[in-house]
């Protein structure tokens, strides 16, 4: 079969952003995905956030592995480039794009596969290395494209669709990039379109690495009873802990909130992302409190989503590389030619 | 055959692997080359930091021979642990020098050799305090020995230590007080020079020496490459310490300080290709050096770019395989692998330098040749060409080069067509069009290493399938006339007999060929520099009864490539295999072909 490109039909009245484009600018190919799979409802969070936060398409890079999670690259803005690269290695792909190119917003797509098993590596790597793009892990506890095989996620005890429940200690995606040095750490929900969405722009806008670790139900191969990153078990065992949304550098800061603190924190364009907490004693700006905080509500079973961790202050790679302004792919071949002079030169030391 | 005559010989020194004998040794053959006389320097060393055996092999070639000889005439036996070894190397008339500090009657065994036996620790050790200078002071007083007796002239190597120590002012008259040690006991208890020895010449005036792995850095910043990635492997680590030196140098803002360039060290080589070929879709010129082993690991990646069509270069530079291997010693073992690295039908293009002059004109050619085509090009090299000095002319640039960054669409480009398709061959030479990101809408795709069709567009029907990769298939085989040419030296009369070989067989290749002519034996020689191999290559085998086809591996993997890819009979082919890891020496050559031919001419 062949991808089917959907048509672009515009409504009338239809609202439009500060670029003049509806939401439908900012859509996809057709999902090929199940019916009722997480993953799709993480793309239309991206596909909303991308819009409300007028970026435009053909200035962002979107970029995945390879699963089910990982295909959804197709399913939003087919006016960017976008990169459906290997299993497990769209760090390193993504890092050298936007090497050559800082200036573009980067999304990478993966899953918990891809990212927790074949995938470690290079994703601790791109947190270490603070890259500036927001790496979105689509996290359904299984590998779905492979149909159903434990992942790396998967919680002791989790049972499978058939078979044994899963014995092996999971990977928390947020613990472990706390302690990797992730600088911008999320949790939500496919099933939290307004968490996801102020998250998915608050981490656009973060300067470095961003994550953000969706739980993304996989309605054919974990969504049963017993399962850990069921539909229901994740509505029961959600929990909040802190907001944030993205202020832009026009935008006024709102404060007092019913709920909790406001807590603003500056970014590298001169908005703001605002934090909500709902609840006051944790502060996402201490790494060890940080630390505690996950530990100690993952041994609850209780799921804690919201902005867990942010420090704006961090370098991006392209700053640690003291990188020129312009684009590498912009500067003209002139400025980096040295000349044949420049070459007999130098070539004193080989004699 | 040839030496030891006057400018015409080989010094081998055997030295313990972290005793800073590699500066002593380089010393020794840039004075001679600082003497106007051709040399060839190999280094064979352990993989290891300190306390291994090494050896340092200086050929002086008034001929301007390349290659190794495969005789030593003087061994410079500095490491007691292998002197039976080193004994044992040295030709009939042969002379060993050895620090008889310590003395050995064993080494006396050998009629056939003289041994000259200096005490340079115990010299060294009146002179120097400190244990660390001493060892490096013996160092010195070794080449005093040798510039005693073959003849070299200490004015030079006066000059060469200053230049060095220009800015440690001391350092220079305890080095040259170490020399004199050496020196003077040889020319006060032995008759000086030597038969074999060397007499100034003006040969090497336009001449640098440089190793490859430089060569091929220098190459990277001239081909205006932005983008470098790697995980240090032995021993293409040397070509990225290069690119960072000349970047660093050439490559700096004037006004702000900032960079022009990005360069990477991966966490493994899966993450160094990605790396490569991330930064390359967008746009920027992008490389990795890497060995056999990175190579195996990138293997997916490759085939990734190549089904994508995305420009990168791997710089491979062969060390001994299979797996781990001899890190440190030579193979030409990756020829069929980086032919069609990567599961599915893959084909790549792949340049064979065989020399530093090569190394840097081939490293700009890759990058020209994998935007023009549209894929991943691999630049063959090994440890011998690598990270060996070797004597060539000085390098050269023109400063009207423009890169070839084929055919990429501009924001223009763009407003003026109706629809774009990335894998569409438009103008019917089966290359498509590619847009960078960022450029327009229009120019937008998805990139994807499952099936797709013409537009990019994800596809599991079979014609729409087959219809790319059929394309590339002829995309591949159009770079024929793209690629380097091969060199052909051909006797003076009409021979039956043809010889093929690839990157650093030819020094000794070369040689070979020329003294079987001048002994009667005229052949043809081919050097191929490129796949796909040109239609010149299955021309030259038509040509001749015979070829000989020389490997530097154990399975014929270039004879095997040229059976693949071309019609020549089986029959017409005989391999010509040395794999020992050893650089090829033109000795090794002649007698496996003499052995060939006479036997043919027996039957
Ligand atoms: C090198 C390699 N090994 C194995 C596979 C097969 N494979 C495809 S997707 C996948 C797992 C994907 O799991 P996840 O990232 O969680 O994505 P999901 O489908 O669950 O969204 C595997 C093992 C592959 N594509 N490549
Ligand atoms: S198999 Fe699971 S993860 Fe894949 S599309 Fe279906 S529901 Fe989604
Ligand atoms: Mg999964």
């Amino acid at each position: 079969m062949t991808s089917f490109v959907k048509p672009k039909i515009r409504r009338s009245n239809e609202p439009l952003n500060e670029l003049g484009l509806a939401r439908a600018d900012y859509e996809g190919n057709m999902s090929t995905l199940c019916a009722g799979c997480g993953h799709d409802s993480v793309t239309a969070a991206i596909v909303r956030a991308f819009y409300e936060l007028s970026i435009p398409p053909h200035r962002a890079l979107k970029i995945s592995g390879i699963g089910c999670s990982s295909k959804t690259t197709s399913y939003f803005m087919n006016d960017s480039h976008g990169a459906n690269t290997v299993h497990g290695r769209m760090p390193s792909f993504a890092t050298g794009a936007l090497s050559a190119n800082n200036d573009l917003a980067t999304i990478g797509i993966s899953g918990d596969g891809d990212s927790l098993s074949i995938g470690l590596g290079q994703m601790a790597h791109a947190m270490r290395r603070n890259v500036n793009m927001l790496y979105m892990l689509e996290n359904n506890g299984v590998y779905g494209l492979t149909k159903g095989q434990f992942s790396a996620s998967a919680d002791f005890g989790s049972l499978p669709k058939k078979g044994d429940p899963n014995e092996f200690s999971p990977i928390d995606p947020v613990a472990f990039a706390l302690s990797v040095g992730a600088t911008f750490i999320a949790r939500s929900f496919s099933g939290d379109r307004k968490q996801l969405v102020s998250l998915i722009k608050a981490g656009l806008k973060h300067k470095g690495f961003a994550i953000i670790d969706v739980i993304s139900p996989c309605v054919s191969f974990n969504d049963h009873k017993g399962s850990t990153k069921s539909y229901a078990h994740t509505y029961e065992f959600y929990s909040k802990a802190v907001h944030a949304d993205y202020i832009a550098p026009s935008q006024e800061i709102v404060a007092a909130y019913d709920e909790g603190e406001v807590m603003p924190v500056e970014l590298h364009d001169g908005g703001y992302i605002q934090l909500r907490k709902i609840d006051n004693s944790y502060d996402p700006t201490d790494r060890g409190a940080a630390f505690n905080r996950v530990m100690a509500s993952d041994n609850a079973n209780e799921i804690l989503t919201g902005l867990l961790y942010i420090d704006e202050s961090q370098p991006d790679l392209h700053r640690t590389q003291n990188m020129e302004t312009r684009p590498l792919n912009e500067i003209p071949y002139t400025e980096l030619n040295p000349g044949a002079e420049a070459l007999s030169a130098l070539q004193s030391e080989f004699r | 055959m040839s030496g030891p005559g006057l400018n015409d010989f080989v010094i081998k020194i055997g030295t313990v692997n972290g005793t800073g004998s590699a500066s002593a040794n380089g010393l020794l053959m840039k004075s001679i080359f600082r003497m106007g006389i051709p040399v060839v320097g190999k280094n064979v060393f352990p993989s290891n930091i300190q306390g291994l055996p090494t050896w340092y092999e200086i050929r002086v070639s008034g001929d301007g021979h390349a290659g190794r000889s495969g005789e030593v005439h003087m061994m410079v036996a500095m490491n007691q642990a292998t002197y039976d070894q080193d004994l044992a190397e040295l030709a009939t008339g042969g002379v060993l020098l050895y620090d008889s500090t310590w003395p050995r009657p064993q080494l006396e065994n050998r009629p056939d050799v003289t041994v000259i036996g200096v005490p340079l620790m115990a010299m060294c050790n009146e002179v120097v305090k400190a244990a660390r200078s001493r060892i490096l002071m013996k160092n010195m007083a070794y080449v005093g020995a040798v510039a005693a007796l073959v003849d070299i002239d200490l004015g030079v190597i006066r000059s060469l230590i200053e230049e060095t120590f220009a800015a440690k002012a001391k350092l220079i008259d305890s080095n040259m007080e170490a020399v004199k040690l050496g020196y003077d006991y040889v020319k006060a208890n032995y008759e000086c020079p030597l038969r074999f020895r060397v007499s100034a010449l003006d040969k090497t005036s336009d001449k640098v020496m440089i190793d490859g792995n430089t060569a091929a850095a220098l190459g990277c910043v001239y081909a205006g490459a932005t983008f470098g990635a790697w995980y240090p492997i032995t021993p293409s680590t040397s070509l990225m310490d290069g690119f960072v030196k000349y970047c660093k140098k050439l490559r700096v803002h004037e006004e702000s300080g900032k960079n022009k360039f990005c360069i990477i060290q991966a966490e493994d080589e899966l993450a160094a290709a990605g790396l490569i070929i991330g930064a390359a879709w967008n746009g920027a010129r992008a490389f990795t050096p890497t060995s056999g082993p990175g190579i195996s690991l990138m293997s997916e990646w490759i085939g990734f770019a190549y089904y994508t069509e995305i420009p990168v270069v791997f710089f491979d530079i062969q060390r001994t395989g299979p797996s781990t291997g001899m890190p440190t010693r030579t193979q030409q073992c990756d020829i069929q692998t980086t032919a069609y690295a990567s599961h599915g039908d893959t084909k790549h293009i792949v340049l064979y330098p065989s020399d530093p002059n090569e190394c840097f004109d081939f490293a700009v050619r890759s990058f020209d040749l994998a935007e023009r085509f549209q894929t991943p090009v691999f630049f063959l090299s090994d440890i011998d060409l690598g990270m060996n000095d070797w004597m060539v002319d000085e390098l050269t640039w023109d400063d009207n080069y423009v890169p070839d960054r084929g055919k990429v669409l501009s924001e223009d480009d763009l407003a003026k067509m109706d629809s774009f398709s990335r894998y569409l061959d438009v103008d019917g030479d089966h290359i498509p069009y590619r847009t960078l990101p960022g450029t327009d809408p229009k120019g937008a795709y998805f990139l994807r290493g499952s099936g797709h069709n013409a537009h990019a567009r994800y596809t599991e029907l079979g014609h729409e399938y087959q219809e790319v990769v059929d394309r590339l298939l002829a995309k591949w085989e159009s770079a024929k006339t793209a690629v380097p040419a091969p060199v052909v030296q051909k006797a003076a009369s009409q021979t039956r007999y043809g010889m093929i070989a690839i990157g650093t067989s030819d020094a000794a290749a070369t040689e070979a060929r020329t003294r079987l002519e001048a002994d009667g034996m005229p052949i043809d020689y081919m050097r191929i520099r490129a796949f796909p191999f040109t239609d010149e290559v299955e021309a030259f085998i038509a040509d001749h009864e015979e070829v000989f086809v020389i490997d530097q591996n154990r399975d014929a993997q270039l004879l095997n490539l040229l059976l693949t890819e071309t019609s020549v009979p089986r029959e017409k082919l005989t391999p010509v295999l040395h794999y020992s890891g050893e650089p090829l020496n033109y000795r090794f050559v002649c007698d496996e072909l003499m052995k060939r031919i006479k036997l043919r001419k027996i039957a």
